[in-house]
């Protein structure tokens, strides 16, 4: 099927199976390979990206129902500076680097809804986001330094 | 769209427009500095892969590095050398992912090896570099050599205070015969070298720009996936395509030596069509085997005959009556590599030409692998390019992805990925193997000496027994003996190798021995290790800084375990409680490890987390199981790892050390299974000898 989608607020054309999930499209149709493939059944967490700023499973929704629905992925977030980015390079937390990208889009989920997270709320927000390297504790510090960003921002705009 | 090698892009981005550059190079391993044709050495725009460190005009240096990235940091760690012995300007500095190339001999990275390799020779080829330099700023200003010194990449006429960038004398350099000698810096002299320096690989990784294997993107590439016979060493027996056939995007429909295989425009359409094949696998003989017959078939095995890998000492001693005799079996289950990336390579076979794209951690293999399956074709026409692994811990030293890969664009004459879905991944691995161990110990208590049997039964010797011959106790006799006991079930390097289940059992039976004789299990070791510094020192650092002795809070248990690999001494202590589940709570693990001189101490730290994480996923949560011949577990549900929930704080303490450098990438997972069983025994007075645990039966 023919389908507009709004991919990273540019307006894209794919002609794709209805069932396709919206993983696939991303990376084999247009070739934004930022969103993993990892377990192909929405365990790992390395597809994540965001539509309509809610969290999603790319893996897990078929691409014909995103018709007018905005999808963000790592490549969209990466246009602008981000303190999440910023702090994943500055806490160093990256290994192989597989799963931040997904991580990534994890996290600014979480810190749209709860801009002070604890342990454990960073902990219950990446469950389903998971490392072989193990770079986990790296994973909460850089959390914390993007709130301590985040945080200053706001109060430099007043955007509290 | 063709975007296969990000790593030269980033090298064009820091250097193109500058013309030219100074070129040298080395091999590894080996000891020879190999220099560049001095023909090659300077040349517009087109740079010599077989270079190793190239300055250019516009003073940007590119460190060529032939090891494979799959997070242990080689892509910072190797230009963090080469940049020491140049006096260079680090913020200057760059890397390039090396294209497979003889100039480099093997290219293959495992065994913790990545620095080992390059220690000497990258130094000795980066101060020869630097020599040439001063000589070419020396002869500009009719000076002697010895009135400079180097800096920030930068000549400097000491007297008088000029100064020349290294990109103001690449092309004098270039043009001097390479230095008869050089001389390295001592560890004092360093500014770089063993300096925290951040990943020059972590921003594209973050940002979703590094290109992963699974990431390569062709002109006119097709996507294939397989199936593999789910028993070891079934084949296929007939197969009905005409449903996958007719689907949309479908393209071609193979049977390769190790499979069924589905061709398509695109993974989705390929995978459809994979799942939509009707195929009746001919199992044999194999279907019948189980965790529980292999068990049966190690146990009958280590009543030997067995391979003698270690003896020393008095063998009376084991026999003597007047010693006190323990024995006691483990058995350490099959462990899947699981990386985060599937396997997977791209590959563009012509007539002339063979071209891959893999995240492939020997390069060198998969070149020997294509060249197997195209005897047409010279060495030379096979080209490997090595993208970023997203995980490697061994799997990716076998090449079985890369020859399907060749197989599969062979056959269809394009250019084609092979994508491995996540089943396939986890149930065609090359495993770490299943091991039963017998120990026999006979305890002296009068005299406090220890006679030790440690008897193996596994597939392949250094995979199954590699590490049982590091004990490092004082023991009046030793017998290491090993009892090949193959299975149908492949085997690979799994991070550490034998390592990782020897130390858990030896480290276990020495806790057992402590106890045994009513001993600190801390204290036990320590008076067990003689002339053992390195060991020592590790040993009782983690102690110290775990307060090991001091009271802890209810219900929080301690465990201590020691084990040198790969060049590297490290000492766990882990601090664990038992959840109300009856399952294990690791909170805390103390790390200390020396590793010889350290090139980044915060890699050195990341490495030892890891390997305590990727330890920790088999001691608490998933293991192998072979039921009906085949693995019974197929994506992360049924092999869970480790969860951010249940990361410990791991603390990382570095012995301060002038030996050479030891590897970091394997040496931190031995430790932490034993040290987490012996917390366990601790908490409960149960003693943990199988994997991962279940103190409970």
């Amino acid at each position: 099927m023919k389908l507009n989608l709004t991919v990273n607020g540019e307006s894209v054309a794919v002609d794709v199976e209805a069932d396709t999930p919206l993983l696939w499209v991303l990376r084999d149709n247009l070739h934004l390979n930022g969103t993993k493939y990892s377990c192909g059944a929405g365990i790992c967490g390395a597809c994540m990206v965001h539509i309509d700023g809610e969290l999603s499973v790319s893996r897990q929704i078929p691409v014909s129902s995103l018709a007018g629905k905005a999808i963000t992925t790592i490549e969209g977030v990466v246009k602008n500076p981000h303190p999440v980015i910023d702090a994943f390079i500055a806490e160093q937390v990256t290994q192989c680097g597989y799963c931040q990208p997904g991580m990534i889009m994890s996290i600014i989920s979480l810190l749209r809804k709860n801009p002070e997270p604890s342990d454990a709320d960073i902990d219950q927000a990446l469950a389903r986001n998971l490392c072989r390297c193990g770079a986990y504790q790296r994973v909460r510090r850089a959390v914390h330094a993007a709130v301590m960003v985040l945080e200053g921002n706001a109060l430099l705009t007043g955007d509290c | 769209m063709l975007t296969y090698k990000i790593s030269r892009r980033d090298f064009i981005k820091t250097s193109l427009g500058a013309g030219t550059a100074f070129a040298i190079s080395f091999t590894l391993p080996g000891c020879n500095l190999q220099p560049a044709d001095p023909g090659t050495r300077i040349a517009n725009d087109v740079f010599k892969p077989n270079a190793w460190i190239r300055i250019a005009m516009d003073n940007s240096i590119t460190v060529v590095v032939p090891e494979s990235e799959m997070g242990q940091g080689v892509l910072t760690s190797l230009p963090m050398l080469v940049a020491e012995e140049l006096d260079a300007d680090w913020q200057l500095v760059g890397y390039e992912q090396a294209p497979l190339d003889p100039a480099f001999g093997i290219q293959s990275t495992g065994g913790s090896t990545s620095i080992r390799h390059a220690w000497k020779n990258a130094r000795q080829a980066s101060a020869a570099a630097r020599k040439m330099l001063v000589t070419a700023a020396a002869q500009q200003w009719k000076v002697s050599e010895s009135e400079c010194r180097t800096q920030n990449s930068t000549v400097i006429h000491i007297q008088s205070g000029k100064q020349l960038k290294y990109g103001e004398l690449v092309h004098a350099a270039a043009a001097l015969p390479l230095p008869e000698s050089v001389t390295l810096k001592q560890p004092g002299e360093f500014r770089i070298i063993g300096k925290p320096v951040a990943r020059l690989d972590a921003a594209i990784k973050v940002k979703g720009e590094a290109l992963f294997g699974l990431d390569v993107v062709l002109p006119g590439m097709l996507i294939a996936t397989i199936a593999h016979c789910p028993v070891f060493g079934g084949k296929l027996a007939r197969y009905d395509d005409a449903i996958t056939k007719n689907l949309p995007g479908v393209k071609h429909v193979l049977v390769i030596d190790s499979g069924a295989v589905v061709i398509a425009t695109h993974y989705w359409a390929a995978k459809q069509g994979l799942d939509a094949l009707d195929i009746e696998w001919a199992l044999g003989d194999n279907g019948k085997i189980n965790n529980h017959s292999i068990s049966a078939q190690l146990e009958n095995s280590l009543n030997g005959p067995a391979e003698i890998i270690d003896e020393r000492g008095d063998s009376s001693a084991m026999k003597n009556s007047g010693r006190r005799h323990i024995e006691a079996s483990y058995e350490v289950p099959f462990q899947a590599h699981a990386t985060m990336e599937p396997m997977n390579c791209t590959a563009d076979v012509r007539e002339n030409k063979c071209e891959i794209w893999a995240p492939t951690q020997s390069p060198s293999e998969a070149q020997k692998t294509a060249a197997e399956l195209l005897p047409g074709l010279a060495m030379e026409n096979i080209l490997v390019h090595t993208t970023f692994l997203g995980g490697g811990f061994g799997r990716r030293l076998n090449q079985d992805f890369v020859a399907e890969a060749v197989q599969i664009s062979r056959a269809v004459k394009t250019p084609v990925k092979l994508i491995w879905p996540r089943s396939e991944d986890m149930q065609h691995d090359h495993y770490r193997p299943v091991t039963r161990h017998r120990l026999i110990a006979a305890i002296d208590p009068a005299r406090a000496s220890v006679a030790w049997h440690h008897r193996i039964a596994g597939s392949v010797k250094q995979r199954s027994a590699g590490g049982a011959e590091a004990v490092a106790y004082a023991f009046d006799y030793r017998l290491i003996d090993f009892v090949d006991t193959p299975t149908h079930v492949p085997t690979g390097a799994w991070r550490s190798v034998g390592h990782s289940q020897n130390a858990f059992v030896i480290e276990s039976f020495i806790d057992e021995l402590a106890y045994a004789m009513q001993q600190d299990p801390y204290r036990f070791r320590l008076g067990l290790l003689k002339d053992k510094p390195r060991h020592k020192a590790v040993l009782q650092l983690a102690a110290e800084k775990a307060g090991w002795g001091n009271p802890l809070p209810d219900g929080r248990f301690r465990g201590i375990a020691l084990h040198a690999s790969f060049d590297s001494y490290v000492a766990q202590v882990a601090d664990v409680s038992i959840n109300k589940d009856q399952s294990v709570r690791v909170h805390r693990v103390v790390c200390a490890i020396d590793c010889g001189i350290v090139i980044n101490p915060d890699t050195v730290a990341a490495q030892m987390e890891s390997g305590i994480v990727f330890g920790l996923t088999a001691t608490l949560k998933g293991k192998i199981d072979i039921n009906a011949g085949a693995v019974a577990q197929s994506n992360f549900h049924d092999f869970p790892l480790l969860t951010i929930g249940e990361m410990p704080d791991v603390e990382t303490y570095i012995v301060p050390s002038t030996g050479s450098p030891g590897g970091v990438g394997e040496p931190g997972v031995p430790p932490i299974a034993p040290a987490v069983a012996n917390a366990v025994f601790a908490a409960t007075g149960k003693r943990v000898r199988t994997l991962p645990i279940n103190w409970t039966v």
